[in-house]
């Protein structure tokens, strides 16, 4: 065994790069090896919430002119998909890591707090579009789905996810035990994402429940992604996309302090 | 040269309570270095320290020169560190563990440098078992691993040892020291003060925060002088004469602490007025945990 102990190389950028790279590598790898739980369970989900709620509400009426309301729904189960997954992935990685310890391995090395940032931000977008992908590859054979505008559909997955990979940042790096993050899922994501628009137009609530959906920032996602699909929403794309830029900048700076300072993680 | 560690007037608090007070020392480049010291005195918090995982209060830490806040990312490229507890990673098999934190570093196609440390850790066969398999022993050898994998000019192990049995216990040793051979600088805090004598060429010791004592483990063992005499007496035994330099036991069987050989002859001589005969003899000279309780209990 030759150690070259005392040669130091100088970092090249390169390093900086693959640092960056391994760790979203890594954490790929931690979903994906275990996709039954983290992308099929999800997918299987979404098709039991499209079969109950399509089968028991198709005849309500059409959300939209013209826009049936199983199809109304696919976008919305896609999304709902993606936000919580999203959210999932980055939220567990840094709770279970805490938890056992192995975050040294990451907090050891030379990563900067944006490489940190990044890495576990694009895994979770990326887990975000797999389930979201994975949802409407079963169900678009089932109902109607129109494509109006890809690319607003593919800013919205993309902003959705974000914010939630983001928001799931802040809550693995502050819940120390599993029942601290599942009070941080029960009581803020899931209600959240529930009221968001996901089975529901807005407009087909009570003016005082429409207004307080106006706060509520999972809603303009949800809006906006279905814009994307039928070319019609609650709101306009411009506006939504607008709402969730300006949460998905105020999370990530917030996010990036923490990390900077190693909040709950450095101590 | 420039020192592998130089720590300079460390301070950590929490809240009211200090955890180090004013720590400062300099472990020169290839030093096989012993911290030692109670639970709670402060070693893990100096190596967390060190390596990033905590913050310091006041003070300056640097690695191979290196500032750990300011130039954070040369001082950890400098660093390797095996942390206390059996952690891993369940998701991975010993060799992605170990690909994956040489990326960390930076390090592509470190394919080779991985096989050479597999194959020194008795890893080889273990390579794609997923690591929830191994035992605690193999966890061990991987999270040594992990801290080489970049190739490190300073290591610190942090009671590598605890809960290892005797033959892995033996065959790390002799690892570390090839290292230390090698040119790393080992920094080593461990429970297990033989090992601390036997390995370390320096060592420093924290009580409640602070650096109580620090020098070579030579001088350390010279400094309590004195010598030591297990004495196994017919009865009536010990007698009151030399109950004052009682350390152990009593009666038949004792232990006297003794301010230098020369004291050997006047307990002889006072055990031959008392009229007591001695059955078994041996002289110890003071060992490192002799050494450490003296100096735990100043």
């Amino acid at each position: 065994m030759s150690a070259n102990a005392n040669k130091l190389q100088t970092l090249p950028r390169a390093a900086a790069l693959t640092g960056f790279t391994t760790l979203f590598y890594k954490e790929w790898l931690r979903f994906w090896k275990v996709n039954v739980q983290t992308v099929l369970a999800p997918v299987l989900s979404a098709l039991l919430f499209l079969l109950v709620f399509g089968h028991t509400l198709r005849n309500s009426g059409d959300p939209y002119p013209g826009v049936g309301y199983t199809a109304f729904l696919v976008p919305g189960l896609a999304m709902m998909s993606m936000l919580q997954n999203a959210f999932a992935n980055s939220s567990s990685s840094l709770m279970q890591s805490k938890m056992t310890g192995n975050i040294i391995f990451v907090l050891l090395p030379p990563l900067s707090h944006r490489e940190f940032f990044f890495a576990y931000l694009l895994a979770a977008i990326a887990r975000g579009l797999v389930c979201g992908a994975g949802v409407l590859l079963c169900t678009v054979w089932f109902v109607d789905l129109r494509c109006e505008h890809p690319l607003w559909l593919a800013v919205f997955a993309l902003l959705g996810s974000a914010v939630m990979g983001v928001l799931g940042m802040i809550a693995g790096m502050q819940s120390n035990k599993i029942d601290e993050l599942a009070a941080f899922q029960n009581f803020i994501i899931l209600p959240l994402t529930f009221l968001s628009g996901v089975f529901y137009s807005m407009y087909s609530l009570p003016p005082f429940w429409q207004q307080l959906s106006h706060l509520n920032p999972f809603f303009y996602i949800v809006d906006g992604f279905r814009y994307g699909f039928f070319g019609v929403g609650d709101v306009s794309p411009w506006f939504s996309a607008g709402i969730v830029a300006v949460c998905l900048l105020a999370l990530s700076m917030l996010t990036l302090w923490l990390v900077k300072t190693g909040y709950k993680m450095r101590h | 040269m420039i020192p592998a560690i130089q720590v300079d007037q460390v301070v950590k608090r929490y809240g009211g309570f200090t955890a180090l007070a004013g720590v400062s020392l300099q472990i020169g480049q290839g030093e096989f270095f012993g911290l030692l010291g109670p639970n709670g005195a402060g070693k893990t918090t100096l190596i967390s320290i060190l390596a990033g995982l905590n913050i310091a209060t006041a003070g300056s830490t640097t690695v191979m020169g290196h500032d750990v806040v300011r130039d954070y990312r040369e001082a950890r490229r400098a660093l390797g560190v095996v942390p206390q507890e059996l952690v891993f990673d369940p998701f991975f098999t010993v060799r992605e563990t170990l690909t994956i934190q040489s990326g960390y570093f930076g390090l592509r196609d470190n394919g080779a440098w991985i096989d050479e440390l597999l194959h020194c850790l008795d890893l080889t066969e273990k390579a794609d078992t997923n690591m929830r398999q191994l035992s605690g022993g193999m966890k061990r050898r991987v999270l040594i691993g992990q801290a080489l994998v970049h190739k490190p000019p300073v290591i610190v192990l942090d009671e590598p040892t605890a809960g290892v049995d005797v033959e892995l216990r033996q065959s790390l040793w002799q690892f570390i020291r090839r290292l230390n051979q090698d040119g790393h600088t080992i920094v080593l805090t461990t429970h297990y003060l033989e090992e601390a004598e036997a390995l370390c060429g320096r060592i420093a010791m924290l009580k409640r925060g602070e650096i109580v004592a620090s020098d070579t483990t030579q001088n350390l063992l010279n400094r309590f002088s004195g010598c030591q005499i297990k004495l196994k007496l017919a009865p009536p035994g010990l007698p009151a004469e030399l109950k004052p330099l009682l350390a152990q036991g009593g009666g038949e069987d004792c232990r006297l602490s003794l301010d230098g050989y020369d004291g050997v002859e006047r307990v002889l001589a006072s055990l031959r007025t008392a009229g007591v005969r001695v059955l078994e003899m041996e002289v110890a000279q003071p060992d490192l945990e002799e050494v450490f309780v003296k100096i735990m209990n100043h």
